[in-house]
């Protein structure tokens, strides 16, 4: 009885305590369902989210660069597909010298590559896949493929290169891209351009490849792909395929460039070439030029010293940013202006004693004795100092200004280049802003007198000088001066003129134009400064040559070239224009420390001309005109032609 | 008639009749929305679904062999059993083959991990110690009982294998409550466990407790171990309502989740069929557990009753913890969903439990008399 009560008993404890593990069973699974309604139901939308975010992936495709290419169809930018070997530093095992020791002995990597890896690294994120190499060859490529998994964090990436096929010439023109730096990129963040990047490893840095930037660059396509957790691509969900950026067509002749390259030789100096019809910028010479290809890969530290510490300074954009006195070549808008504002009649002479002189300073003329009795027509033939000292004082510093200004002397081309100088022209409003003691804000009578031939405070640069050789000799109406003519759709290549139109129209009077013309002409014939260098020639080009003083001479001292370190020689500028009767070219040159414009720089401008208009090269210019040019380039001091 | 040639039926039905229906319908359920599971999950490791459809032939054959014997003879076998297991364990701490920092097998020509077998040896010898002393239950049988379980515990732990150690210990002390450990003992066992905890968190190193705290909050190290339960945890709450589809699961195809066809296959499942797939699920498990607690409280002898329950609440621990551990609510340890995980320990481990279940269900009759 008892043992069976005792069972019963047990029994009632062992069923309570099944009860027991029951309710446990229930109280937990009834937790995991509460678990599943509130990820699987409250939260299902966020979580369903979570999953597409994982799945899917967005691969950005960049888009191709534009193509740049000269006025006739020539390309002087384009792309080409090469392999890299590229390292992401953050996914590297060992300590990247040694990594790339050990690629050394798989791919060839030079001194140089390992210098500019490292400017990239310093200018990268960790992250970022950066190049050690670029162009493989194909016998590369298979070695390091086999070798690869030797090398985690290191891989080969086909990637598109720009390429500028004519290397130096126009480079500072057409500019160069270079790698997107941190700068670069804080700079794409702040725009609504960032998406656009994505993908894209390069940006352009200078010229026309950094002011076209939103041209050159295209549209980002992107694919959507669906991706393993370890990021392998399994599928194509979507593709929006990439726009090409658009093809620049430059207003740029790209043989003339050459020529005039090729005649400035190792001389450093400037020269544009404009089309006055339309603002086309023909020539854009900056001398000495560097190597715009040597930026695409990113440029070594050493390389970049030697170009930025040159003192020929290869790296500055002359014509853009050189400001220099104009010297003679300001004398025909001078004597316009004198026309124009009716301070001289083209028969009114003067008799040049070889100076002038306002109250007891004396100003020289380049020819001791002078000129003898001199009009308008002769003081710009033969360049007369004295002449253009006295219409000076009589017009007065700002009447000069007023008439000058509209020619684009002093003031932004607005071409299509970024940093622009805007150079000097000067004024008695101009003096009294730009300095601050009284005694310096005034405008002394005397510093009026060497504005006539270009000299004092007047500052242009070369563009400046060309564009207001254009908008002269076409009969002032101004054309934006302009390297892009037109944009090409890289897909359709349907073209779009972006060529602006006339700016606007000086008023000037025909017959005063016409003179200033005949008597830029004369410069060229027989007696003018030009005639040397423009003897023979087969069209009738008007010019105007100059030498600007880089050092100040005193009062009664010489200038004697032989006598003066060759970065305080003169410089020498030309300005000419051709056929005469209906210019299609006009151009300014100036050639740094060059000496006499008619000897140094006035050559150049034929060698030019001769292209242009005749599609004569330098080497078949006939002997006769080479011994002539010579003759005055030897004995330039004895020349009776002052300029 | 007795010249009649039997019928193939007719010589294989005595054998099946060893089986009990109701518990080999569920189980039977489970493995088959197992299988259609793992055909998902295995899409990409070629050769899963076969070899799990060999293991569940093995543990069919172990599960027979196990409801063919009777409690009495299982009786006769706890002892030696469980001196065997600890044996092993001591032999493993000893010369153990270490493998992912883990010394847990032992190699005997054939590598074997005895804490598997600690799994149904722990009850079995539990339930043999308290049936043995029947009728005296003092306060330092329980002690001795404790002392059981905590010497293969502490050898498991120290392999170091938490998610073993957790169902051993889990078996044990179901036992001890099944037979009746009063609650006043329960309480003070709790409370003493609770109390000590911090005085062992000063005790620990600063990596141990870290690995800890990954433990209870796996967002804090996401690129690591918590990486698997962050996308097994987006994986259950993409799936919704009635899930993505069968084949159609994209964290589980797209190898975000790992051991995929193993520990996590729950989250390929709830993935593909939702809120719905898990309810009939959890249903499923829930009917498992009712027919095991049911075989429990009609078991004859104390020891059979032990057995029973313990074995049951032993499946239901593996249930609840591996879907807790996947939807996010319990922490990462080694513990396969049963009959549904790709592996044949576990299911050759589940089928000897069932087996014992069936064999107990069998017997309820011929012993009580």
């Amino acid at each position: 009885m008892t043992e069976f009560k005792d069972i019963e008993r047990e029994l009632r404890l062992f069923r309570r305590r099944l009860f027991a593990v029951s309710a446990l069973v229930l109280l937990c699974f009834g937790l995991l369902l509460s678990r599943f309604i509130w990820l699987q139901m409250v939260r299902y939308e966020a979580y369903a989210a979570k999953a597409e975010d994982n799945r899917i992936s967005v691969v950005p495709i960049a888009p191709n660069r534009g193509l740049i290419l000269d006025r006739n169809g020539v390309v002087l930018a384009r792309n080409y597909s090469a392999y890299t070997l590229e390292i992401t530093p953050s996914k590297i095992q060992v300590p990247l010298d040694e990594l790339i020791d050990q690629l050394g002995t798989v791919v060839d990597i030079q001194l140089k590559d390992r210098r500019r890896f490292k400017k990239l690294l310093e200018e990268s994120k960790q992250f970022e896949s950066l190049p050690v190499r670029t162009r493989l060859t194909d016998d590369e490529v298979a070695r390091f493929t086999a070798q690869r998994y030797r090398f985690p964090g290191v891989d080969i990436q086909a990637r598109l290169f720009r390429q500028y096929p004519f290397g130096k010439t126009a480079a500072h023109a057409i500019g160069y891209i270079g790698r997107i730096s941190q700068s670069d990129a804080d700079k794409i963040d702040n725009t609504d351009d960032a998406a656009n990047y994505n993908g894209t490893d390069y940006i352009g840095k200078a010229g026309l490849e950094k002011s076209y930037e939103s041209q050159l660059h295209g549209t980002t396509g992107y694919e959507e792909v669906e991706i393993t957790a370890s990021g392998r691509a399994v599928r194509t969900l979507s593709h929006t395929p990439s726009v090409p950026g658009k093809n620049l067509i430059l207003s740029i002749d790209i043989e003339l460039q050459k020529v005039i390259e090729e005649a400035f030789g190792d001389r450093k100096g400037a020269l544009i070439a404009i089309e006055p019809s339309t603002g086309d910028i023909l020539a854009y010479v900056s001398m000495p030029s560097f190597d715009p290809n040597s930026f695409v890969d990113g440029i070594d530290q050493q390389s970049w010293d030697e170009l930025n510490n040159s003192p020929d300074r290869p790296l500055v954009n002359r014509p853009l940013s050189g400001t220099y006195p104009p010297g003679s070549t300001y004398k025909p808008f001078m004597a316009l202006g004198a026309l124009e504002l009716g301070k001289r009649r083209p028969e009114d002479a003067i008799v040049d004693h070889g100076f002038f002189m306002l109250g007891n300073h004396k100003f020289r003329d380049d020819k001791p004795d002078g000129h003898g009795i001199v009009n308008m027509f002769k003081s710009i033939v033969v360049s007369c100092d004295t002449y253009y000292y006295q219409l000076a004082n009589d017009m007065g510093v700002d009447a000069i200004h007023d008439f000058m200004k509209p020619f684009g002397f002093g003031q932004l081309t607005g071409i299509d280049l970024e940093n622009e100088r805007r150079g000097l022209l000067p004024s008695t409003a101009w003096k009294h802003a730009a300095y601050s003691k009284p005694e310096q804000q005034k405008w002394y009578a005397g510093e009026t007198i060497s504005l006539g031939i270009g000299q004092g405070y007047n500052s242009f640069t070369p563009l400046q000088m060309a564009h207001a050789l254009a908008t002269l000799v076409n009969n002032g109406i101004v054309m934006k001066p302009h390297l892009v003519k037109l944009l090409e759709d890289g897909l359709t290549h349907q073209r779009t003129m972006i060529v602006p139109k006339e700016s606007y129209r000086i008023p000037l009077k025909q017959e005063n134009i016409d003179f200033v013309k005949s008597a830029m002409v004369g410069v060229n014939r027989p007696g003018g400064t030009g005639a040397a260098a423009f003897a023979g020639a087969g069209y009738v080009a008007g010019g105007k040559s100059g030498t600007a003083q880089v050092a100040t001479i005193k009062q009664n001292e010489k200038y004697d070239a032989k006598h003066v370190a060759e970065n305080l020689r003169d410089n020498a500028l030309f300005t000419a224009f051709a056929p005469a009767d209906h210019p299609t070219i006009a151009l300014a040159v100036i050639v740094e420390n060059g000496g006499w414009g008619a000897s140094a720089a006035a050559p150049i401008a034929r060698k030019a001309l001769d292209y242009y208009l005749l599609k004569k090269r330098p080497g078949e210019v006939t002997k006769a005109d080479a011994a002539k040019v010579d003759a005055v380039t030897v004995d330039p001091v004895t020349g009776n032609t002052s300029d | 008639m007795s010249l009649h040639k039997p019928s193939v039926w007719q010589v294989i039905r005595p054998h099946l009749a060893v089986f009990d229906g109701a518990l080999s319908l569920i189980i039977f359920l489970i493995l088959c929305v197992g299988i259609v599971t793992l055909y998902s999950a295995g899409i990409g490791l070629p050769g899963r679904v076969e070899d799990q459809l060999r293991n569940i032939l093995i543990a069919f054959i172990v599960m027979w062999i196990a409801a063919n014997i009777s409690p009495q003879t299982l009786l006769r076998f706890a002892v030696p059993l469980y001196m065997l297991g600890v044996s092993l364990l001591v032999a493993v701490a000893l010369f153990g083959v270490v493998k992912k920092g883990a010394r847990r097998w032992i190699n005997f020509g054939m590598v074997v991990q005895p804490s598997e077998m600690m799994k149904i040896a722990m009850p079995l010898m539990l339930a043999w110690y308290f049936q043995k002393c029947e009728g005296m239950l003092r306060w330092h049988v329980y002690l001795v009982a404790l002392l059981l379980l905590a010497l293969p515990a502490a050898l498991i732990i120290r392999q170091p294998d938490l998610g073993t150690a957790l169902l051993v210990l889990a078996a044990g002390v179901y036992v001890i409550f099944l037979a009746g450990l009063s609650w006043k003992a329960i309480v003070a066992a709790v409370i003493a466990v609770g109390a000590s905890l911090p005085v062992i968190w000063n005790f620990l190193h600063d990596y141990q407790r870290q690995r800890i705290m990954m433990l209870i909050d796996p967002t804090s190290d996401p690129l690591g171990k918590g990486f698997h339960i962050i996308q097994s945890t987006i994986a259950v709450g993409s799936g919704g309502l009635t899930g993505k589809g069968w084949l159609k699961g994209t964290q589980a195809h797209l190898e975000f989740i790992p051991e995929r066809t193993t520990d996590f296959i729950f989250a390929v499942f709830s993935e593909e069929f939702g809120m719905v797939g898990n309810v009939v699920l959890m249903t499923l498990y829930l009917l498992l557990v009712i027919r095991g607690l049911m075989i429990a409280a009609n078991a004859p002898t104390l020891f059979t009753r032990l057995l029973a329950g313990s074995i049951t609440m032993i499946f239901f621990t593996y249930a609840f913890v591996n879907m807790g551990m996947v939807s996010g609510i319990l922490p990462v340890v080694g513990v396969p969903l049963p009959f549904m995980s790709y592996g044949g320990t576990a299911l050759v481990t589940l089928g000897l439990g069932a087996g014992i279940l069936m064999s107990i269900q069998r017997h309820r009759k011929l012993v009580q008399t």
